[in-house]
This record gives structure tokens, C-alpha cells and sequence, in this order.
């Protein structure tokens, strides 16, 4: 239960100045606060609503409409196993009923160490690879059985220190140098850019 | 080589996601896939990156916009509209702004992961070509939130061609000033329809809005005319403005120029994405040629297969030999689509994989339209209960009627030779906002009208004691026939 520390609340000004409207930063500051906890906790939401100026309802309703959002603690590994149709064909089903028997989890459930958090989810857009699945949104490709026992003592072991903790998506930010910047505005105050009025042929 | 994070440490360069094939044929987008460091700007500057971009600024704007019409660059996501034309859609109103649709998620596809992470600066420069035809200075590059690694990548090529002059103030140095911002979806399928992926932007829930406005072109984000286009779509431009459209309609059929991005997954000996010629090449050849997919595994008999994502309606043996193009594809009753090949032999549980893909578009349902939020829940519990022994003699008629339900009419399936029945073409009509509910059915119809034995034989075992009931014995097989 946290609002945004002072260094998220930097980044979070920044994200909003890349929108002509603060609310469009509503989902990438979402994805921040989830960074920071691992999860989108209340105290978070409110946080936002007062950077983007919307109410906590607002922010709440966005939230609890895409999957990825958490609003209460999840394990220190999603596991996502897509069970979608290419999946399916190549045993996507059969590695999650091996998931479930291992973990001792079924989808939506964290395991009592709060290591893993197990989801049975929709297609990850790696369908040549099949079955496969993600660990904190990281794809892992071509998954048999004993690649699954493996992949979870690799992460119960500490070993896989290539995929950060939950709510990290890119490692890698956009900045955009003050300096650089074409000029985003609100659209009230923005109107043809003039380059183009004078690159254009006068009569089109 | 390093790139810097957040938290300022190194990364080492993570390899590329596998799928991508390399197969023999013309290379429009897929051309730097093979290198280790395809991303990188100066991979890129050293194979030709930016020249797309200053071709166009050596242009006039309406110069630009015309070749890609010329072209006839159709729309990569699932429509296949043709870009140009959606262009010419835009009212002389500004603001206006350019929204880049990656919010790939339809059941089997696989291609605008690879083209944003392998070669995000051939995205950049597409996105800045097109910025340029439509005159305008502020596009939102919109990616699935499941994609850290397209995250990375963008993020990192955004960075290098705001540093180097190729986005953001005088671009190249010109007096052209265009902005790209990155930005981060969240897990919502239906985001994918462009007016849920406006609303989405815009801080919202992701759900579509009420049409008219038929196109966001109109009223987009923020009401202002608005594009949105595919990543494989705007990745088409930089070659076409190196080497414009008369080379480009060399390329692929009269009606469908170019090449297109195609995942092959399911029973194939080699599942993949590749990239091939439009309306050239026939599934035929996709599935079984050792250039692409090289034959079902096991040497296995073809059952079906989906032509282009989820949402497709299905293709068996007599739809083989079409040539993979929109235009034929839509006449013989299904979509081409987002590119995505599901490939199912004759070991595959047609309800199975009804059900499967109907589960889908029930868990995806944004709730809005009624017929859809109600009757995709519906459809995935008939199947359900078929499939697990407790079906019901009315059960077939049952998921019909739901569908009909959703889309009115009679819903397009391809033709079934053996039972002298005629295709019914592409698109379904509906009694929703947007085209999820409606797809829902596409399994459904196809499934029945083909496969109509298996679903009565399932069923008929369940009525006269339950084959598949008896099964499962932990389940309290009377009260489950029993119904509610």
C-alpha cells in the first residue's frame, strides 16, 4: 500500500508530458506503480488520479479493466501458460495440468511460499513456439514436461536472474531530450504544423 | 554491447525471439531479420535505414501519400483495407494524429512482435513516413503490454533516432518536427479494434466506441482525425519509398501488391513466420512446399485449418489451392486476416478446438454489446457441456441460434464440396458494436456445418448413459444430465 516514492513521481511527469492529454498517461503510470509494488495498490491509484487529474474511480475503472493489473500481492514469478489454440494443439493443456500438479496451484492461485502466482492465459503471440509461456511477462518457447521442472528450479535457485521482479516491463524507457521534442500540446492548442501548410502545392 | 535500463546497470544484448523462417522469396520487411543486431541503428543505417524517410522528405506530402495509394498498400492487421484509401479519409481538420496499432493478440499470430523487435527503426521510419503524408506531428506507437522485449527495443530505437536527428525536431535537417511516443498497453484483447485502442489510449477502459463515425479517420483520439494503422502495414513504406510502387506492384497479385507476414503454427513439420508473396502463393504450397512449412507432421492428413487468426472462419483440403490473397480468400467464405495459420490434422478434436477458440473470444468479451458479452459465454458453455458428456439432443440447433444471435444472417463458411454446399463469403453481419462477438461464431459454423457427426456423436453418447459421463468418475453424472 503505497503512493508513488519521489523518483516515480519524476518519471510519472515525464510520461504524462508525452501526451496532449494527461489522462493518456493513465495506463503507462499503472504499469509504474505496479513496478514499484509488484502490484497496483490503492494508495497508488489515488496517487495517480491526482497526477493525471481524474478521480480514483476513474483510475480504478481503467485498472480493473486490463489483465495484466494486479490489485493485490501476486507471487515473486507469474506464470502464464497460453493454452490458445496453436498452444492447445501441442499439449498448451497438458502443461498447465503439469504446472498445476507441480505447483499444487490452480490458475489464479500463488503457492503458499509466495513464489509462484500460476494464469492460464490467452495467446502470447509466439504460436510457432508452441506450447509456450511467460515468467513475469519473459517468453520461454517449446516447453516439454520436464523443461517446465526445470525452468521452476532454475527460478526457485535464483539462476534465471534475467527476468526481473513483477510489474517491470521494459527495462529500457523512452526520454525524449527537451531539446528534441517536435513540441507535444494539448490539442486546443495545437493546428497545422507548418511545414506542412508550406510543403504543400498551393491549391489541393 | 549494452543498452541502459532504469535503474542504470547493462544489459547484454538479449537474442532474438525464435519463429522467424528464412525462406526463399522477395524480402520487403524481413530483410535485416537474420542479423544478430538487426535492431540497432547502426545495422540499420548501414543497410539502407532512413532512406525510405528521406526519399519522402524529398517529396511533397501529398507526393508520399500518393505512392502508398498508388501502391495499394493494404491494411496488415486483419481488415486489409487499403492504407492509402483510409488516408484519404482524413478531413481537413487539425489536430490530427497517427495511432500505430501493435496490440497483436488474435489467436495465432505472430509477425508484429518480430517486425517491432527485430527491426524496430524500419517501424520508426514508416511511422515518420506516413507522419509526414498526412501532414501531421504526433504519433502514438501503441504496444501489447505482454511484450517487454518489442518494449526494449522501441524504447532503445527511439531513443538512438531522437538522438540522431531521425525523429523529433527538424527530422534529417529539415523544418519537419514529428514526435513518436512509446506507449504501453495492458492486456485487452479487444484493444486491437481501433476504436477501443483510441479509447484505450486515452486513459479509458478499451472498449469500442458506438460507429458512426464509421472510421476514426474522422474522429479519432481526442475527436480529432485519427489513423491507426498495423506495424506491418507501416512497415511496408520505407522500401516503397526507396524503390516506389511500380517496383512494389511487382510484387504479389494485381489486387493484393506486396508480401505479407505469415505464422504457421499447429501441425506443421516446420511451424513458422514467413514472409510471402500475396496472391501467389496458395496454401497448398504454404503448408506442404520444403521453401515454407515442409508438410503435416507425421505425414498426417490435413483436417482444417485457420486461414487468418481466431476470428477466421475455417479452411479444409477443398480450400487448399486458393492463392493467399484477401480478395479470393474473402469470396471463398473466410479472412486472411491478421496472417495467422492455425494447421489442425486429422487427430484433432474438431469440438476441442471449437470450444477453444470460442473460450477465447468469451474471456475477451469487453461486456458492452449484450449478444456479445451474453452469447459468447453461452457458446463456450454449450460446447462445454458437449464436450464433457452432458450434451444435449438440442444443443446444436442451440449454438446456431446463439450465433444468429450475434450475427444475423447467414454466416460465412467456405464451401463443402462432398455436401454440395456453396461458400458464403466474408464478413459476417452483426448486432454488435464491433466484430469480436460476431467472430465467435466463425468456429462454431464452421465446425458444425463440417463436422456435424462428431458433435452428434458426442452428444448421442451422453444420452444414453454417457460414454464421456461415465469417464470422469468424480463427476455426479445425474445431476449434471439433469441440467439447471
Amino acid at each position: 500500500m503505497s503512493r508513488l516514492n519521489a523518483a516515480n513521481v519524476t518519471l510519472a511527469n515525464e510520461i504524462i508530458s508525452h501526451y496532449p492529454k494527461k489522462k493518456s498517461a493513465l495506463i503507462p503510470l499503472l504499469h509504474l506503480a505496479q513496478e514499484q509494488d509488484g502490484y497496483v495498490a490503492d494508495d497508488a491509484m489515488e496517487h495517480i488520479a491526482e497526477l493525471v487529474e481524474v478521480t480514483p474511480a476513474e483510475v480504478l475503472g481503467t485498472c480493473s479493466f486490463y489483465e495484466m493489473f494486479k490489485r493485490h500481492p501476486v507471487g515473486t514469478y507469474m506464470i502464464n501458460v497460453c493454452t490458445n489454440i496453436s498452444c492447445q494443439l501441442l499439449g498448451g493443456e497438458e502443461l498447465l495440468h503439469h504446472a498445476e500438479q507441480t505447483l499444487g496451484i490452480r490458475p489464479g492461485g500463488t503457492t503458499d511460499d509466495g513464489m509462484f502466482t500460476l494464469e492460464d492465459v490467452e495467446c502470447i503471440a509466439a504460436c510457432t513456439e508452441a506450447p509456450c509461456l511467460q515468467v513475469n511477462y519473459r517468453h520461454e518457447y517449446r516447453l516439454s514436461t520436464d523443461d517446465f521442472d526445470r525452468l521452476v528450479a532454475d527460478l526457485r535457485s535464483g539462476k534465471r536472474s534475467d527476468i526481473p521482479a513483477h510489474g517491470t516491463l521494459g527495462t529500457v524507457r523512452q526520454h525524449i531530450p527537451a531539446d528534441r521534442r517536435a513540441g507535444i500540446k494539448h490539442p486546443d492548442d495545437e493546428g497545422t504544423p507548418a511545414w506542412f501548410a508550406s510543403r504543400q502545392p498551393a491549391e489541393s | 554491447m549494452s543498452s541502459h535500463t532504469n535503474d542504470g546497470h547493462t544489459n547484454d544484448y538479449v537474442p532474438h525471439a525464435p519463429g522467424y523462417v528464412d525462406n526463399e522469396g522477395p524480402k520487403v520487411v524481413t530483410s535485416r531479420f537474420t542479423y544478430e543486431d538487426s535492431f540497432t541503428l547502426e545495422r540499420s543505417l548501414a543497410t539502407g535505414g532512413y532512406d525510405g524517410l528521406k526519399a519522402a522528405l524529398a517529396k511533397s506530402p501529398a507526393e508520399v501519400a500518393q505512392e502508398v495509394k498508388d501502391a495499394v498498400v493494404l491494411g496488415r492487421g486483419g481488415a486489409g483495407f487499403p492504407a492509402g484509401v483510409k488516408w484519404g479519409f482524413m478531413p481537413q481538420i487539425w489536430p490530427r494524429y497517427l495511432v500505430v496499432n501493435g496490440d497483436e493478440s488474435e489467436p495465432g499470430t505472430y509477425k508484429d512482435r518480430l517486425l517491432m523487435e527485430r527491426d524496430p527503426h524500419q517501424l520508426i521510419e514508416g511511422c515518420m513516413i506516413a507522419c509526414y503524408a498526412l501532414g501531421l506531428n504526433q504519433c502514438f506507437l501503441y504496444v501489447r503490454g505482454e511484450m517487454p522485449l518489442a518494449h526494449e527495443r522501441i524504447a532503445t530505437a527511439l531513443n538512438e533516432a531522437y538522438a540522431a536527428g531521425y525523429v523529433g525536431k527538424n527530422v534529417m535537417d529539415t523544418d519537419v518536427s514529428i514526435d513518436i511516443v512509446l506507449h504501453w498497453g495492458a492486456g485487452a484483447y479487444i484493444v486491437g479494434e481501433e476504436t477501443a485502442l483510441i479509447e484505450s489510449l486515452e486513459g479509458n477502459r478499451g472498449q469500442p466506441r458506438l460507429k458512426p463515425p464509421y472510421f476514426p479517420a474522422a474522429k479519432g483520439l481526442y475527436y480529432q482525425p485519427t489513423i491507426v494503422n498495423n506495424v506491418e502495414t507501416l512497415a511496408n513504406l520505407p522500401w516503397l519509398m526507396v524503390n516506389g510502387a511500380e517496383a512494389y506492384k511487382t510484387m504479389g497479385s494485381e489486387a493484393s501488391p506486396g508480401t505479407r507476414m505469415l505464422a504457421v503454427s499447429g501441425h506443421v513439420k516446420r511451424p513458422g513466420v514467413y514472409e510471402v508473396e500475396q496472391g501467389v502463393v496458395t496454401f497448398r504450397e504454404l503448408f506442404y512446399d520444403d521453401n515454407y512449412c515442409g508438410g503435416i507432421r507425421d505425414d498426417n492428413d490435413l483436417k482444417m485449418f485457420i486461414p487468418g487468426g481466431g476470428s477466421a472462419p475455417w479452411f479444409f483440403e477443398d480450400q487448399l489451392d486458393i492463392p493467399m490473397e484477401g480478395r479470393t480468400v474473402g469470396a471463398a467464405g473466410s479472412m486472411l486476416g491478421s496472417g495467422a495459420l492455425v494447421v489442425m490434422d486429422e487427430t484433432t478434436d474438431a469440438v476441442k478446438a471449437a470450444l477453444r477458440v470460442v473460450r477465447f473470444f468469451a474471456r475477451e468479451s469487453c461486456g458492452k454489446c449484450t449478444p456479445c458479452r451474453e452469447g459468447t459465454s453461452w457458446e463456450e458453455k454449450v460446447l462445454q457441456r458437449i464436450l464433457d458428456g452432458h450434451g444435449r439432443p438440442e444443443d446444436i440447433d442451440l449454438l446456431l441460434e446463439i450465433g444468429t444471435n450475434i450475427s444475423p444472417g447467414t454466416y460465412p463458411v467456405a464451401s463443402f464440396g462432398d455436401a454440395g454446399l456453396d461458400a458464403v463469403p466474408f464478413p459476417p453481419k452483426q448486432t454488435t458494436i464491433c466484430p469480436l462477438g460476431p467472430s465467435s461464431v466463425a468456429p462454431i459454423t464452421s465446425a458444425i456445418r463440417r463436422f456435424r457427426d462428431e458433435f452428434e456423436a458426442k452428444i448421442d453418447a451422453s444420452a444414453d448413459g454417457g460414454v464421456a459421463a461415465v469417464d470422469a468418475e468424480s463427476e455426479p453424472v445425474v445431476a449434471a444430465a439433469g441440467g439447471h
